[in-house]
């Protein structure tokens, strides 16, 4: 898809967001607002998910394992015409089926319900592994925190992955260098992460993940390598789109009122 | 219990290509038998429980029916959360196969004893929870687990072979087997104790006492109407587990009767709520502990003098 037409979905998905977290006074804007241009490339570029309506067997899956980040893919979603933008609305709120948290069931296309951290890779690992047994086509797309990256069971779904050459499993970490309480070279460093999964028998690409056209162009050519499961490591910014959220802790949890609301959906116009 | 787990999961595996068996490397001389006749559908997923409760979900996603396998502790607890987000909450059709009900690895210590997983697993949303209580029921509640919709946890025994049912036995998810009918009391026993219970009965019954002898092999969901029916037609209950004493079969009777109308006396055979740094066979252990065919025989015969 064109540049510019990616990158005008991708404001007005972080517009949604802000409107979304402003209602709610839902924690995890800046974890959404860090991974939308990875969701939309996905879902306009580079997932074939066939019949919108019914999904149909041979359709690529998608898990969102930062299931933290739900607002950024309820509001794709929405863009897309996957779900009703009206019931964004109520994001969080009473009666709401959409939850802080991404819960199947609530909009076709959600594979998975995620919440605590470490469960997409494994749960990724068993579908991919589903399709080669059943000789189907599908591949298999899983994106991840890098704060999720300190759960053991990520680890162990890596070494899974490798040793049965599941080259239909790509992960994709939203690698945005801050975590829930702190930097993550300070609470738990992950440096040198490439050279990790590599040892762990992956293939290895790093991008800036907020180039929409390397984003779309790196996920395109999975698997990087025959018979190796691919890993994009995507390097973000927390907050990226709003100045002021813009690799800080506290937007983690806060959500924008009055003029911080005002400021950050002008922005967002520009 | 094993091999007749075993044995039913190759037959209906031959029939039903979506069934898959994944081990946490474990499983020496009893899964050979699926592993060469279905290798594709069989996976040593190596030490690492919960990559293996998250892969079952993502084959049980795509259409799968997956068991898994492992030892009681390593199987349940280790991975508590997957089976809890992955398998419950998505209610998917994947099957915890747990070996060494209580006691069984008495020699090897406190982190191989089976003593809480019953109470867990019964507490989360959507599990079935089966325990069978000797090679026909183990048949049976292989079987009807395959098929029943969203996860099933079997609680398995080793070594505790000594079949209760003389032939093969029916009976459905959620039913008791009432093996015998008496007036005096109830023994309601599960799993690894059923073949104790049976030789308790007889010497109940040597001393003059007319014992209800009911099999529970499905703790959760409790067959209520076994138990009120107890209540109804016996003066007293009394449950037999190898379990620890807080959440297991002996509860969920007690939650039944606590709620019912029929006013009974009730006494709960259960492990004690400690580990143990004591270690020994599983016999000993249970002897130990007041656990022993005499031991409960006496209880039960004292307890009814008074009543």
């Amino acid at each position: 898809m064109h540049k510019k037409k990616i990158d005008k979905i991708a404001g007005e998905v972080r517009k949604k967001i802000i409107s979304m977290h402003a209602r709610a006074d839902a924690s995890h804007i800046g974890s959404s607002l860090s991974c939308v241009d990875l969701l939309v490339c996905l879902y306009f570029d580079v997932l074939k998910l066939g019949n919108k309506k019914q999904p149909a067997a041979g359709r690529d899956r998608f898990l969102m394992s930062k299931g933290h980040a739900a607002s950024a893919l309820y509001a794709t979603l929405a863009e897309r015409d996957l779900i009703d933008s009206r019931t964004l609305g109520n994001y969080c709120c009473e009666k709401s089926l959409l939850p802080g948290h991404v819960t199947r069931g609530c909009a076709p296309f959600i594979e998975a319900s995620a919440g605590s951290l470490g469960h997409g890779l494994p749960i990724g690992a068993g579908m991919a592994l589903s399709a080669k047994y059943d000789r189907s086509g599908y591949r298999v797309f899983v994106l991840m925190s890098d704060g999720e990256c300190d759960e053991g069971s990520v680890w162990e779904a890596a070494l899974f992955a490798a040793h049965h050459k599941l080259d239909n499993l790509t992960a994709i970490i939203d690698y945005n260098k801050l975590q829930a309480f702190g930097r993550v070279e300070e609470v738990l460093g992950l440096e040198p992460l490439a050279d990790k999964w590599r040892s762990f028998g992956w293939a290895v690409k790093e991008i800036n993940g907020h180039d929409c056209k390397k984003i779309t162009d790196t996920l395109k050519r999975v698997p990087f390598s025959k018979g190796r499961p691919s890993i994009m490591l995507a390097h973000t910014v927390k907050g990226k789109g709003v100045s002021f959220m813009e690799d800080e802790l506290k937007w983690h949890y806060k959500s924008p009122k009055g003029d911080d609301l005002k400021k950050a959906l002008k922005e967002l116009k520009r | 219990m094993r091999k007749a787990f075993i044995d039913t999961l190759v037959e209906l595996a031959g029939k039903d290509e979506r069934i898959f068996l994944l081990t946490g490397d474990l499983g020496f001389s009893v899964l050979e038998g699926f592993r060469d006749r279905f290798p594709r559908r069989f996976f040593n997923m190596g030490v690492a429980e919960q990559n293996m409760i998250g892969v079952a979900a993502g084959l049980a996603l795509s259409g799968k029916i997956v068991f898994v396998y492992s030892i009681v502790p390593f199987v349940t607890m280790r991975c508590l959360e997957q089976i809890r987000n992955d398998l419950c909450f998505h209610n998917l059709d994947v099957r915890i196969v747990g070996i060494g009900a209580g006691l069984t690895y008495g020699p090897a210590g406190a982190t191989h004893h089976a003593v809480e997983d019953v109470s867990i697993m019964r507490s989360l949303v959507n599990m079935t929870v089966l325990s069978p209580g000797d090679p026909a029921e183990t048949r049976v509640c292989v079987r009807e687990a395959c098929h029943r919709k969203g996860p099933v946890y079997i609680r398995l025994g080793k070594g505790v072979d000594a079949p209760v049912h003389r032939q093969n036995v029916k009976f459905s998810i959620g039913k008791a087997i009432v093996l015998r009918k008496g007036t005096d009391l109830t023994l309601i026993a599960s799993g690894s104790m059923l073949s104790m219970a049976e030789r308790i009965c007889k010497k109940l019954g040597d001393k003059g006492l007319c014992v209800r002898f009911i099999s529970m092999p499905t703790i959760k969901p409790i067959d209520q109407g076994a138990i009120s029916d107890a209540a109804k037609a016996t003066r007293a209950v009394f449950t037999l587990e190898e379990h620890g004493e807080i959440g297991g079969l002996g509860s969920a009777v007690a939650d039944v009767l606590a709620e019912s109308k029929n006013k009974v006396l009730f006494r709960k055979f259960a492990l004690k709520d400690v580990y143990r740094k004591t270690v020994g066979s599983r016999d000993y252990l249970l002897k130990k502990e007041g656990l022993s065919e005499e031991g409960i025989t006496r209880s039960i015969f004292d307890y009814m003098r008074k009543v």
